[in-house]
């Protein structure tokens, strides 16, 4: 993969002194990787939690924009230390992830996650009443909720993938 | 000790651990969809732990906390048992010869011993301080008790990855 500019990237990147030091201790990159899955146990668990409200399925007696309000604004605190988390593992093992395609794909999905649940916080808070005033806001909300789930759940089996299709 | 032994290989060597051994996709599936359980059942105990060491959802008394949030942990809970079973009878004796797995397995056990303790003890006053933002130091400590064995459950986890690589 040298040659192309994401193999240079990643070369330099592992050829630096803060992922050499990342690599050599042993005990660093599980650790990372402890707090990069807690991190990840409490944003899905949050982003969840409101999508099984909007099916009905979970915390009926709480207005939906109330769970909403409760849960998705701890979302992006824990999205910040995944993403810190996340960027110390690539530079400390640059090529299992730079140059696998399974990588980009949760960063993808990643992103459709984040437009999704922004779009969920804010019509929630601009309007409590948004995906429960007729039947057919109600179905959209469902489907919304479903997909969500579907990119959180796609997000996680990514992340673990990336292990298995690292090349080298 | 002997029926133990018998026990483990009666598993080990069925038709679906061995299926489990052998083919390349299904470990990682299997393992794919313990993270994801694993995920969300320490993710929704953590909320009710922040509840109980009034940091979050202060607001609601800890029993509609419960409530809402405990029946979605059972039922991943399950989930994270059986793909976790799953992945331990593919390999039955070398995770019994891991250190971190049988962590692991008295950490979880001290995560629900310390559950039912609080709902057994701490908790059959409950409906007397439920309300109260700050609820009263035994439930805390069961609260933050509970928030240390998980965090040392999923570490556990993690390290019997790097520690059991050699297949």
């Amino acid at each position: 993969m040298s040659g192309t500019i994401v193999g240079d990237f990643s070369g330099w990147l592992g050829a630096t002194s803060l992922s050499h030091s990342i690599q050599t201790a042993g005990w660093i990159i599980p650790t990372l990787q402890t707090i990069h899955i807690l991190s990840i146990a409490l944003l899905f668990f949050s982003a969840i939690i409101v999508d099984l409200r909007m099916w009905r399925l979970l915390q009926r007696d709480v207005p939906l924009g109330d769970v909403a309000r409760r849960f998705l604004p701890v979302i992006w605190p824990v999205l910040l230390v995944l993403l810190i988390t996340g960027s110390l593992l690539i530079v400390g093992e640059p090529g299992r992830s730079l140059l696998n395609t399974t990588f980009y794909l949760k960063m993808a999905l990643l992103a459709l996650a984040v437009v999704l649940t922004v779009g969920l916080q804010w019509s929630l808070s601009s309007a409590p009443e948004f995906w429960e005033k007729d039947r057919g806001r109600r179905m959209a909300g469902r489907f919304a909720a479903s997909v969500s789930i579907l990119i959180w759940c796609c997000i996680l089996f990514a992340g673990r993938w990336i292990a298995y299709t690292q090349v080298g | 000790m002997l029926h133990l032994k018998e026990l483990i290989s009666f598993f080990e060597d069925s038709s679906l651990a061995e299926t489990i051994r052998e083919n390349d996709l299904l470990f990682p599936l299997i393992e794919s969809v313990h993270v994801l359980a694993i995920c969300l059942v320490v993710g929704s105990i953590m909320a009710v732990d922040l509840r109980l060491l009034g940091l979050a959802s202060v607001k609601r008394p800890v029993s509609a906390v419960t409530r809402g949030i405990l029946p979605l942990t059972w039922g991943v809970f399950v989930v994270a048992a059986a793909s976790g079973g799953l992945m331990f009878i593919s390999n039955a004796t070398k995770y019994l010869g891991n250190g971190y797995f049988i962590a692991k397995m008295f950490l979880i056990g001290a995560a629900g011993l310390n559950m039912v303790v609080f709902h057994f003890i701490s908790a059959k006053e409950m409906p007397r301080w439920e309300n109260e933002t700050r609820p009263p130091l035994p439930a805390r400590l069961a609260g933050a008790l509970s928030i240390l064995l998980w965090i040392a459950v999923v570490a556990c986890g993690r390290w019997i990855g790097f520690t059991m690589q050699a297949g």
